[in-house]
């Protein structure tokens, strides 16, 4: 990279905001580049989240990230259909064991159709919500059900809008992170610890690092607390969930749910745990206990021996509880920072507000002749006929090599994840791409494999390969080479 | 698509399936191996340690040896295999589809099929280990694939969690390969896999095993830096201010096998609460004519044992085709049998009445060690039909029994058996 080269903008942070960002951008003539500290997009807070796509109802009504969550929603219906990411909008609801808790429902309902969210409905026959929900609790007395709320997976909607924004030659550069920014005549330079770019606008999207960015301006008017929140995953096909289930909020947190996942798993979560090293994602034994305990109130029949993994996320909170998008007092430089939940609701929103900001600094927005704003669907041998699998086993046969036995991944699958618009580098970004090792096994069969896959395609050493970059090998060395090691100390100590 | 005709379709070629085959080609019935691997032989294939082949071929061998002894006799047969192929759906009407990379999709048509599909091990998520998500945590099994058919070693300092068979064995191994393996932790007050294992595996090298801990936290963000381990009172509960932290690069899990039945459960059989589907004597499943042996049905600690059960599952299905295909033999009774005092699973989970029964073989484990016991086979009145003296049993040991229904006085109207384990009643005298 020639330092000489000058971007429009720069977007610090790969994660589902940075990405809708770039995504929102790429349909104009200007020259972007996204910056990310790891090895791959999407590995924060962006990959372990509820996945909950909002009605929009929860947040006070001062905060802006009420209307950005409405607003958000809406705007995925457009965007799943361009962008073609495992969205469903199952609808969700809230249950009431307490008639304190129906009162507060009702509130709750009221506002939310007052502020657009028009099809609110609050269900008190006990009968109609066993029928739309057999697991539910038979002690509820009520539930406030949101039709428009829906489930995401989070990762693969922010893969296909970096994706798409490649595509449309926004340039992404992973494991950069940025350690310093400089500001003169108009310019901002950011150094990370391989390079130096250089950009006339830099957007800071660096969720629980956002003001440690912010900071290196010395723009030091928000702190952000890292907020953990655990979960636990059960394995597929344990428990049918037709809703997304919340129990009654409290002031804190929108409490422990119990939730379906695109892919037909269910998991319980989060729980909510103030810390204080932004590093620590790490499951608790006394939370993932609190977990299972909230969800088994809501659905007491929960599949508790078919777990198959646990996770924890953190929330990015900003001192000021909301979302903090503003253009800060430095020209040029705009803070998305503090993106809470609902975050992942609202980036198609979040993303529009960047625009206007982006237009009250006179940056010139000319759409492109050639914007393309699809992303083809990634091809999955499980949603194939049998008669669509036969061809295209004869027309590619790597079709018809299964990898992941669990999830019916085949090599075809693993090889598009690597080799498309930034593709894989490591056996999570693999496994975050296709899903191969994410099923009950937990890649106890097929890590080899997509090891041996990410070793021939990237022309690396079996060894080199990581899970998730720098520090992060899965091998330490070759059968003998320890005792070797030994003999040839032991040599030349004589 | 291609399509295949064949009398008996086996569905994995390790020891059971090889074994089966044998069985139904020696009976002079058509069959056809799937196998997903690139080779036959399964697990045993990784098990480079002797130990296997004790009672059927009176001489230890090691796993691959074992293995070769039928693959060889697979081939002198003209026994037809597929690898590389993976079944991916059994239909109702018993028609398997497969796919591979040479022939794309396939359909297979057969009167009998044999689920032989092995099983998996348990992980981390399944047993709920708190912490870090770091690279350098695997399962035993994985870690010893890796080291012994990939050429390559997981870690220098290994904690290794649970005591079962291949997590002591790779204890032993990994030693071998200069790393050092600090402690094997059991969350039981007992060694959860063989004694010879533990003595042979754990023991012989200075090995530390630490019972009644378990696993409270994972440490490292990247890669594993360390866990810290506490005592567990009987709920398995920790105990505070009993912590403490093993330093390690490494940690491996060997915390139980779960017998592999998505398919089963795709074709429509019914599983039973262990895992394995449920089946009679017959070894045939609720699914008429599909006959499950080997690990796919319970989790074997001795391969002989294993080779002798899947060859009942092929003169089993054989049997089917001569007799039962196409003149279905309807309302078979049928009595249950189920797991009583001390008793994890038992298996049959049905015996089938009004065919030549002669000897029928019983195979359960019991829920905790015990000594001096009594086998008890009981009717719904409280009836011992059956006893048996033993001086001791563990989990990691299933116990095989064969009795013959003929010899018991068994009441017409008789609906289920109870399999119990309880403490001796009189004095042991042998
Ligand atoms: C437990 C939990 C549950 C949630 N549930 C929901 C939900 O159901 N619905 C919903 O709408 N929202 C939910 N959210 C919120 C949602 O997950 C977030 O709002 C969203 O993921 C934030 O995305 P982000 O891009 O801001 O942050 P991130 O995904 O964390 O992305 C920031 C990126 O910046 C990178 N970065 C940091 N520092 C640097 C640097 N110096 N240089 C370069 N790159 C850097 C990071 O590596 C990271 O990839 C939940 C959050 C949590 C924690
Ligand atoms: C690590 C380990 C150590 C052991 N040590 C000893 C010992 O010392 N002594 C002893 O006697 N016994 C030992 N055993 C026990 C014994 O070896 C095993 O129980 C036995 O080999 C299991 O045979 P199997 O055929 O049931 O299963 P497997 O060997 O697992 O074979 C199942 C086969 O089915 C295939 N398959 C699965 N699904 C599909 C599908 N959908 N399509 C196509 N193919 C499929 C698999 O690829 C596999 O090859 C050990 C077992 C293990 C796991």
């Amino acid at each position: 990279m020639s330092s000489s080269e000058i971007y429009d903008i720069i977007i610090i942070g790969g994660g589902v905001i940075g990405c809708s960002i770039a995504r929102a951008l790429c349909k104009y003539e200007l020259k972007i580049c996204l910056l990310e500290k790891e090895a791959d997009i999407a590995m924060g807070t962006t990959k372990a989240n509820s996945g909950v796509v909002h009605a929009g109802y929860a947040a006070e009504r001062k905060f802006t990230k009420r209307n950005l969550c409405i607003r958000g929603n809406k705007l995925y219906s457009e965007a799943v259909k361009e962008l073609n990411f495992p969205f469903k909008r199952m609808g969700s609801f809230v249950v009431a064991f307490k008639v304190e808790e129906i009162k507060l429902l009702e509130e709750i309902r009221k506002r939310g159709i007052e502020d657009g969210i028009l099809d609110l409905e609050l269900i008190l026959e006990k009968q109609r919500i066993k029928r739309m929900e057999p697991n539910i609790s038979d002690d509820i007395i009520g539930v406030l059900h949101a039709p428009s709320a829906g489930i995401v997976s989070p990762y693969e909607m922010t893969f296909a809008l970096a994706q798409n924004a490649a595509m449309n030659s926004v340039k992404f550069f992973r494991s950069q992170e940025v350690i310093k920014i400089d500001h003169s005549d108009y310019i901002f330079t950011i150094t990370t610890q391989r390079n130096e770019f250089k950009s006339l606008n830099v957007i800071n999207c660096a969720g629980l690092y956002s003001a440690k960015i912010s900071k290196m301006l010395g723009l030091d008017y928000f702190d952000i607390t890292p907020r953990k929140g655990e979960y636990v995953l059960f394995d597929r096909n344990t428990i049918q969930l037709n809703k997304i289930l919340f129990p009654t909020p409290t002031k804190i947190s929108k409490g422990i749910l119990v939730c379906p996942t695109f892919h037909g798993n269910a998991f319980a979560g989060p729980n909510a745990q103030n810390i204080t090293d932004i590093e620590d994602t790490s499951t608790t034994t006394a939370g993932l206990k609190e977990v299972l305990e909230g969800a088994k109130k809501i659905v007491p029949n929960l599949p508790l021996r078919a777990s198959i993994r646990n996770f924890a996320g953190l929330r990015a909170v900003p001192s000021t509880y909301d979302f903090i998008i503003d253009n800060t007092d430095i020209y040029g430089f705009i803070n998305v920072a503090g993106i809470l939940s609902p975050g992942l609701t609202s980036s198609y929103a979040i993303a529009e507000k960047v625009i206007d900001f982006l237009e009250l600094l006179g940056v010139e927005l000319k759409v492109k002749e050639d914007y393309n704003p699809y992303r083809p669907k990634p091809e999955r041998f499980t949603d194939f006929s049998k008669k669509e699998l036969d061809k295209k086993i004869k027309e590619d046969s790597s079709w018809g090599r299964i990898i992941c036995r669990c999830e019916t991944i085949s090599e075809k699958e693993i090889l598009n994840a690597i080799q498309g618009p930034i593709g894989a580098t490591t056996i999570d970004g693999v496994k975050f791409r296709c899903r191969a090792g994410m099923g009950r096994c937990q890649s106890g069969f097929c890590r080899p494999r997509v090891m041996e896959i990410l070793s021939r395609e990237m022309k690396l050493p079996y060894q080199a390969i990581t899970k998730k970059g720098d520090d992060t090998n899965i091998l330490i060395a070759k059968t003998k080479d320890l005792l070797l090691k030994e003999i040839i100390k032991k040599e030349i100590q004589k | 698509m291609k399509t295949y005709n064949t009398d008996v379709t086996i569905i994995g070629g390790g020891a059971a399936g090889l074994a089966a085959a044998i069985e139904v080609n020696k009976g002079g019935k058509e069959v056809l191996i799937l196998e997903r691997g690139i080779e036959l032989g399964g697990i045993l294939m990784q098990c480079i340690h002797n130990g296997f082949g004790i009672k059927e071929f009176n001489k230890e061998l090691t796993g691959p040896e074992y293995a070769q002894k039928f693959i060889n006799e697979v081939n002198q047969l003209n026994i037809p295999y597929k690898l590389d192929t993976i079944v991916i759906e059994i239909t109702l009407d018993k028609k398997i589809y497969a796919v591979n990379k040479i022939e794309g999709l396939i359909e297979i048509n057969s009167k009998t099929i044999i689920l032989a599909m092995g099983c998996r091990e348990r992980t981390r998520g399944a047993i709920n280990v708190p912490g870090f998500r770091p690279a350098g945590i695997f399962t035993a099994g994985q870690a010893q694939r890796f080291v012994n058919i990939e050429g390559y070693l997981p870690g220098k300092n290994i904690v290794i969690l649970g005591s079962g068979d291949i997590g002591m064995i790779m204890a032993r191994r990994l030693t071998w390969e200069g790393c050092n393996v600090k402690a094997v932790v059991e969350i039981q007050p007992y060694v959860s896999g063989l004694l010879r294992n533990e003595i042979q595996c754990l023991e012989d090298y200075g090995i530390p095993l630490i019972t009644n801990y378990s696993l409270t936290k994972i440490h490292g963000k990247n890669r594993v830096k360390g866990v810290t381990i506490s005592k567990v009172d009987r709920n398995f509960d920790r105990i505070i201010g009993s912590d403490q932290f093993i330093e390690c690069d490494t940690l491996l899990l060997s915390v139980g096998l779960i017998p592999e039945n998505e398919l089963t459960r795709i074709a429509g059989a019914e599983i039973s609460s262990m895992g394995g589907p449920i089946v009679d004597n017959n070894l045939e499943t609720t699914l008429e004519g599909v006959f499950a042996c080997g690990n796919v049905l319970q989790v074997h600690d001795l391969v002989d044992l294993v080779t002798a059960e899947s060859k009942r599952a092929g003169r089993n299905a054989i049997e089917y085709i001569n007799k039962r295909y196409k003149k279905k033999l309807k309302g078979i009774e049928k009595i249950h049998l189920s797991a009583g005092h001390n008793i994890n699973y038992v298996k049959p989970d049905n015996i089938c009445l009004g065919e030549i029964l002669g000897e029928i073989i019983i195979n359960f484990r019991v829920k905790n060690p015990d000594r001096r016991i009594q086998i008890n086979i009981k009717d719904e009145t409280n009836k011992t039909l059956y006893k048996k003296k033993k001086s001791y049993v563990i989990p990691s040991e299933m116990i095989e029994l064969k009795i013959n229904l003929n010899n018991m006085e068994l009441n017409p109207k008789c609906n289920g058996l109870i399999v119990e384990v309880i403490p001796q009643l009189e004095p042991l005298i042998e």
